[in-house]
């Protein structure tokens, strides 16, 4: 038993932070680093600096212009960025679609959709979930018919992420509606210029525009678009919804919120002591470190099986679940450590280079909304209420 | 033993839940919330009209003299329809504490205008740095001539930009007086931002702001007053919570009745069936709690009443902070938008859990009794 990374692995990590000091840049980190909301650029610009380091695709085998790194490699590159205060990648097209193109796509789809996705000029979207059909994704109804050389693509997609800024959606459509519900779906990839498609934005509590609606109507999508083969988009659709899961518990992220909380922890006081100190307050922030402990060595795990070529299978979804509470409790602590500063909501207040009349600590400004905004995290994704499901399935066998 | 409410509490909680239902639907609340003013003069009216503004008024100043048990159930009924109007902080906190402290004159003079509703008081005491250390005071009021010189700075005061006046708590030579001071008096500032829950809130600036004798309350040290309207605060706001928590409650349930996944009603999976049993107790431990604060808090005993208010926030903070999350959870995507109204109670859910002390800040008030 041995818990370390190699020596080859370690010298990796200090070529990745190297590459983060250097080429990080400053204002997207600084963003990152306070919580505040990041926007259509920062993504790209952190894309287009990985790509040019020939990194724009972590997780991609070298013949498709991917670094071909082994899983703990992805691994270690996720957690080094992430502990830096780089944005997350946009998945949607790097690690949700373009893994698909490659399985299952023609030499000419992955020509002409790969590269963009690499180079960050090419903006991909989520089409699965619709109004009806969440948890039961199955049961999705936007329908595309073939007429010539065409598909005419009816319904509504809901949940979009980003959408706004999409390029291209890649969505379940249903093919045959006689068939079982997962026997007749297609996997179409939309462009979202195309006419009938409208984009409508949702709202979130913590008052941002971050998801969409899509209504498609009458969009007229070239056969060409299809990956695949027709009514095997379930297939395809569990692939990529299996196929992400180096980082799916967040522990470069859940350690840098942790020591952004310690931070925090320590600014504020009471009773006249640090946070930090505190007995109450010191043994929550103790609990959830043992907690991503716990996770980390969990992951690690499920990891190293992945490396051996063991399929790592459902134990994912218990990565899922830990990461997702984790992260969650993290800001839940933020918001008790600010104390009653976690009370003024102000938008203007949480963007970056704020100058205004707000008298609130800077660290203070950012824990509310994110605490609104990661909600989601136990509902995406598969809510962690499905993942329980797969778990005493999969694992338990009841 | 006696958990039943008189025929006249009943009353009151009907005229209550009638004018929530009637005049404070889920539209009327965003357009409320998303107004300059961010509350409703008209709706602030309506509550005068029906004689709620008067519920701790004395009845030498035509009032209705209630106590804890009618503040509370007033409280619940204004929670389920997340009321944003300054009720919690004017008619109960600032009324009961001008009701305890204040001459003849001035009572006469605030009071009838507060009950009339024309006179919207804020209780601005909390600082920031203080964390509801209740006694943590570092507002001063230097006596000069005639008068005082106040400075200092109120954190995070609900409806600050509402009210007309504003009752600050100040250090004193001979302890803690509260002062009634004019929104518009020279050196008052406000910084005024929305609340996470779209109410109003303020940080007060004070400089060298001047009050004559006549704008004091009381003489002495008010300290234990001051202590008795808090906790009378603190009460009504566990009062409040319950109203909220019902609502959240009552909402999942019926969503998990009508939403349908996997060809059946959600309701029907056993897994989110023992998570709503969850909330169900939640809101039940929560309203055993908000009748022993209802009852503790006429306490004499300052400690005794403390311990209890304390007991009753952790419970009713915990129950805030399940019901709301879960609740959330349970409604799936449709819980994080702005457009249902689950979200926004689970807004005020989390700000109540902050508000007066989280529930871990009461846990560690409690915990300090218990070797005491």
């Amino acid at each position: 038993m041995d818990l370390n990374f190699t020596t080859e692995d370690q010298t990796f990590r200090e070529e990745v932070r190297s590459f983060l000091r250097d080429h990080l840049p400053s204002g997207v980190r600084h963003k990152v680093l306070n919580g505040t909301h990041l926007d259509r650029d920062d993504y790209l610009a952190w894309q287009r600096a990985l790509h040019a380091r020939g990194w724009g695709g972590p997780s991609w085998p070298a013949e498709f212009g991917g670094t071909g790194w082994t899983p703990v490699q992805q691994y270690i590159f996720d957690e080094a960025c992430a502990e830096a205060g780089a944005p997350r990648l946009v998945p949607f097209g790097l690690k949700m679609v373009a893994p698909v193109i490659m399985a299952f796509g023609n030499k000419a789809q992955q020509d002409r959709f790969l590269p963009p996705i690499l180079a960050g000029t090419e903006w991909w979207c989520q089409g699965y979930s619709e109004p009806g059909a969440g948890s039961d994704l199955a049961s999705l109804k936007t329908r595309a018919v073939r007429d010539g050389d065409h598909y005419v693509v009816n319904g509504q997609k809901t949940w979009t992420t980003l959408g706004q800024y999409a390029d291209w959606i890649f969505c379940l459509v249903r093919t045959d509606p006689d068939a079982k519900p997962q026997r007749g779906i297609s996997f179409l990839l939309i462009d979202m210029k195309s006419p009938g498609i409208t984009v409508r934005p949702i709202i979130t509590m913590d008052g941002l525009h971050e998801v969409n609606e899509v209504w498609l109507e009458d969009v007229r999508v070239p056969a060409e678009n299809l990956i695949g083969e027709e009514n095997k988009g379930w297939t395809y659709a569990k692939f990529l919804l299996g196929h992400e899961r180096t980082n799916i518990a967040g522990i470069g992220i859940a350690k840098r919120e942790l020591a952004r909380l310690k931070r925090i922890a320590t600014s504020e006081t009471r009773h006249g002591q640090p946070l930090l100190q505190d007995p109450l307050f010191s043994a929550e922030i103790a609990r959830v470190e043992i907690d991503l402990m716990a996770l980390e060595i969990t992951n690690l795990r499920v990891l190293s099986a992945e490396a051996e070529n063991r399929a790592p299978g459902p134990e994912a979804s218990i990565l899922k679940i830990k990461g997702s509470e984790i992260q969650q409790r993290l800001l839940e602590l933020m918001t008790e450590a600010i104390g009653p500063q976690a009370l003024p909501f102000d938008r203007d207040a949480m963007a970056a280079g704020y100058q205004g009349d707000y008298p609130l600590a800077a660290y203070a400004r950012t824990p509310t909304w994110q605490y609104l905004n990661l909600r989601k995290l136990t509902i995406y994704g598969g809510s962690n209420e499905i993942q329980r499901n797969i778990i005493s399935q999969m694992i338990l066998g009841l | 033993m006696d958990f039943t409410f008189t025929e006249e509490q009943n009353m009151l909680v009907d005229t209550a839940e009638r004018f929530v239902s009637k005049e404070y639907g889920f539209e009327t609340r965003n357009r409320i919330i998303g107004s300059e003013a961010g509350m409703s003069k008209a709706v602030w009216q309506g509550l005068a009209d029906l004689g709620l503004l008067a519920l701790l008024v004395p009845e030498e100043e035509g009032g209705l003299n209630a106590g804890p048990v009618e503040t509370m159930l007033v409280m619940s009924a204004l929670g389920k329809g997340l009321l944003v109007e300054p009720y919690l902080s004017s008619a109960v906190m600032s009324t009961r504490a001008i009701a305890a402290l204040a001459g003849a004159e001035q009572r006469a003079e605030w009071l009838e205008q507060m009950l009339a509703g024309t006179l919207i008081v804020a209780f601005a005491h909390d600082e920031h740095g203080a964390r509801h250390d209740p006694l943590a005071v570092e507002t001063r009021a230097v006596r000069i001539g005639d008068g005082y010189l106040l400075d200092g700075r109120k954190s995070v005061i609900r409806h600050a930009s509402q009210a007309g006046m504003l009752l600050i708590s100040a250090r004193v030579d001979d302890g803690i007086a509260l002062f009634a001071v004019d929104r518009d008096t020279p050196g008052v500032r406000l910084a005024t931002y929305p609340s996470v829950d779209g109410a109003r809130a303020a940080d007060v600036f004070l400089e060298q702001v001047y009050l004559p004798e006549s704008r004091r309350l009381g003489q002495g040290d008010s300290s234990d007053t001051l202590l008795a309207v808090l906790d009378t605060g603190l009460a009504a706001l566990c009062g409040e919570a319950l109203g909220v928590l019902q609502r959240s409650l009552d909402t999942t349930i019926e969503y998990a009745r009508t939403r349908k996944q996997f060809g059946v009603q959600i309701g029907k999976f056993q897994a989110l069936q023992h998570r709503m049993a969850d909330m169900l107790i939640h809101v039940e431990q929560a309203r055993s709690m908000t009748y022993l604060a209802a009852v503790r808090v006429l306490d004499n005993d300052a400690a005794r009443r403390a311990a209890a208010l304390s007991a009753a926030k952790v419970v009713v903070g915990e129950a805030c902070r399940f019901v709301g999350q879960q609740a959330v959870q349970i409604h799936g995507g449709m819980g994080v938008t702005d457009e249902l109204d689950i979200s926004h109670c689970f807004k005020r859910l989390f700000a109540i859990e902050k508000t007066f002390g989280s529930a871990l800040d009461h846990l560690d008030r409690y915990r300090r009794t218990l070797a005491a």
